[in-house]
């Protein structure tokens, strides 16, 4: 039992002092993810230049790991086109299904994250920011908030 | 007579802790200390070899076969039925419906009584408090009959609110369904006032026992409550086996709950007469071998003896409640009087998630519940998303109560400045 491996002080540094937390005055794209079954709420909240994601934002109540996914997700996805959203989305999917992976170098403090693969109860909290920002980008044409639930 | 009580000393916790195998596990190399018991309690050894023995003796069908093997299950099934009876004092066996949990026992007064009985405009009065399973049925309910949901509210230290009794209990009020104690806060409720007076208006009270049953002596005649529900898992017996108790007046104008075997008496192709209480309520093959160990699991408590039960939990529940409040930065929810305080604790630690606190403790072989423990109209009302939650059983010692605080200082540090981090 390593709990090394889950609280690392990278996801530490993200959950006590996170990056891009807090809601924008606008947002072309605002979804929120909840897991009824631990009462994490995750908001996610993407300004678009045309095919890049210029800024995500996010907001919300959660345990370490998933405020610190939420995070981590902000920061490299920023400037970002839709297609490498989906392929980094997909690798992380990957890592946190104990896949080997290997992530841009630029992604060092996502790696941080691939401990959580250990703890099949937790990997849930890590995707919650995912699957949220995923949910909004597939219903970008809705106008308004969408929301979606994961357990 | 099972180790652990002695006349002179009336209850030695170290020695009931010898009756529990699984007590003397590790996890992650470390002695296991299981804070969980609100969620499902531990088995004593009795309970295991009951299980063992009815499979490897006697297993047959009951109410069956004319052969010695199904004579011998169904008499070890219906003295199981007989010993719960005499356990919360039911006036006769006959009172006592099996069922597969609380749920399904408070499904089963939903599906039968409720249906016949509550009609559009009446009402039913639940709590703030209610475990989801004592309050989705209340809405399917309500909500099915055009019927009226209303709520007891809870105060900051956790007690109902019962100056508003008078005003949410009308003519109208059919049902009055409340928990006997709470399974977030640990609150005993009053409920002998409230039955007392959902009568003088003609209402029914059903009391979800889930938490009491298993920790305290509980009376239904003294009570004079009209339903009880409880698991048999809570109370050192299997998974698998619930109990409800309703005065028998009532279970005999009760219409059935589910059709097929064993609940009839005769069957032509268009239509079917009823077998007579309590085989009524319980149609198909019953869940046979785990009643027979929930006897067990009453004898054992009863070895034990329920006042002993109910005061090794004070103590310990007051020492749980001294050394956590020691603690900088948490908070504890639930009254602090412990004449009305069961073995539960919830907390929650400033700047650590519940599931992390969780997380930690595990990783110092100390089993606590994170989440909002089924009860999430409660965390709403406390305004948190989720609480830990340590609970106790008579097999609790004050060391597990230490080796909790220490994991939540560990959870301090490791969420702590990065130097002091020693994980
Ligand atoms: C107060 C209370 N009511 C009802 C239940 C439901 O019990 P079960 O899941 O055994 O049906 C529980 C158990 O979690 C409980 O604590």
């Amino acid at each position: 039992m390593q709990l090394n491996d889950l609280y690392k002080d990278i996801i530490l540094d993200h959950y006590q002092s996170p990056h891009n937390r807090g809601r924008p005055p606008q947002a072309d794209i605002e979804a929120e993810g909840s897991n009824p079954l631990c009462g994490d709420e995750v908001e996610i909240y993407v300004l678009l230049d045309g095919e890049r994601l210029q800024e995500v934002r996010f907001d919300g109540v959660g345990c370490a790991i998933s405020l610190a996914a939420a995070s981590m997700m902000s920061e490299v996805l920023e400037g970002k086109s839709k297609e490498e959203v989906g392929n980094i989305g997909e690798l992380f999917k990957a890592m946190m299904h104990g896949e080997d992976v290997i992530l841009p170098e630029e992604m060092e403090d996502l790696e941080s994250l691939k401990g959580v693969a250990k703890f099949p109860l937790r990997v849930k909290c890590a995707l919650l920011p995912w699957t949220t920002l995923e949910h909004g980008l597939a219903n970008e044409d809705a106008g308004h908030r969408v929301s979606i639930e994961v357990d | 007579m099972e180790s652990g009580v002695s006349d002179e000393i009336g209850f030695d916790v170290h020695a009931v802790r010898q009756d529990f195998p699984i007590l003397g596990t590790q996890v992650h190399g470390k002695p296991l200390v299981y804070l969980d018991s609100a969620a499902t309690s531990q088995k004593p050894q009795a309970i295991i070899d009951s299980l063992v023995d009815y499979y490897t003796r006697y297993n047959a069908n009951v109410h069956r076969g004319i052969y010695t093997l199904s004579e011998q299950a169904t008499a070890a099934y219906e003295n199981a039925r007989t010993k719960i009876a005499r356990f919360i004092n039911a006036p006769s066996p006959e009172c006592i419906i099996f069922t597969r949990n609380t749920t399904e026992a408070i499904n089963l007064v939903r599906y039968t009584w409720g249906t016949e009985n509550v009609r559009s405009d009446d009402e039913i009065l639940i709590s703030e408090m209610e475990h989801h399973s004592n309050l989705v049925p209340w809405q399917l309910l309500a909500q099915e009959q055009g019927a009226e949901l209303r709520f007891l509210r809870v105060n900051n230290e956790g007690r109902l609110m019962l100056d508003g009794l008078d005003v949410l209990i009308t003519e109208k009020t059919r049902l009055v369904a409340v928990t006997h104690v709470s399974n977030v806060l640990g609150t005993i409720n009053p409920v002998k006032g409230i039955i007392k007076k959902a009568h003088k208006y003609g209402a029914l009270v059903l009391l979800d026992a889930a938490q009491s049953v298993p920790h305290m002596p509980v009376d239904v005649q003294e009570l004079d409550c009209d339903f009880l529900a409880f698991s048999g898992h809570k109370m050192m017996g299997p998974t698998g086996v619930g109990v409800l108790y309703a005065k028998p007046h009532l279970l005999e104008a009760m219409p059935p709950f589910m059709g097929g075997g064993s609940m009839i008496r005769q069957v032509m192709l268009t239509e079917s007469t009823w077998a007579d209480v309590p085989q009524k309520f319980e149609a198909g093959t019953p869940n046979i071998a785990d009643v027979i160990a929930l006897g067990a699991a009453v004898d054992y408590l009863n070895d034990l003896g329920m006042a002993n039960v109910r005061e090794h939990e004070i103590q310990i529940t007051q020492y749980a409640l001294d050394q956590m409040r020691e603690v900088s930065g948490i908070k504890l929810f639930g009254p602090w009087e412990i004449q009305i305080r069961a073995g539960v604790v919830s907390f929650v630690l400033d700047g650590v998630h519940p599931h992390d606190i969780a997380q930690i403790l595990d990783s110092e072989a100390v089993a606590v519940r994170a989440g909002h423990h089924c009860c999430q109209p409660l965390m709403r009302r406390f305004n948190v998303p989720a609480t830990a939650r340590a609970s106790f059983y008579a097999y609790t010692t004050e060391e597990e109560i230490d080796a909790l605080v220490e994991g939540i200082h560990k959870a301090q540090r490791v969420f702590g400045h990065a130097i002091e981090r020693s994980v």
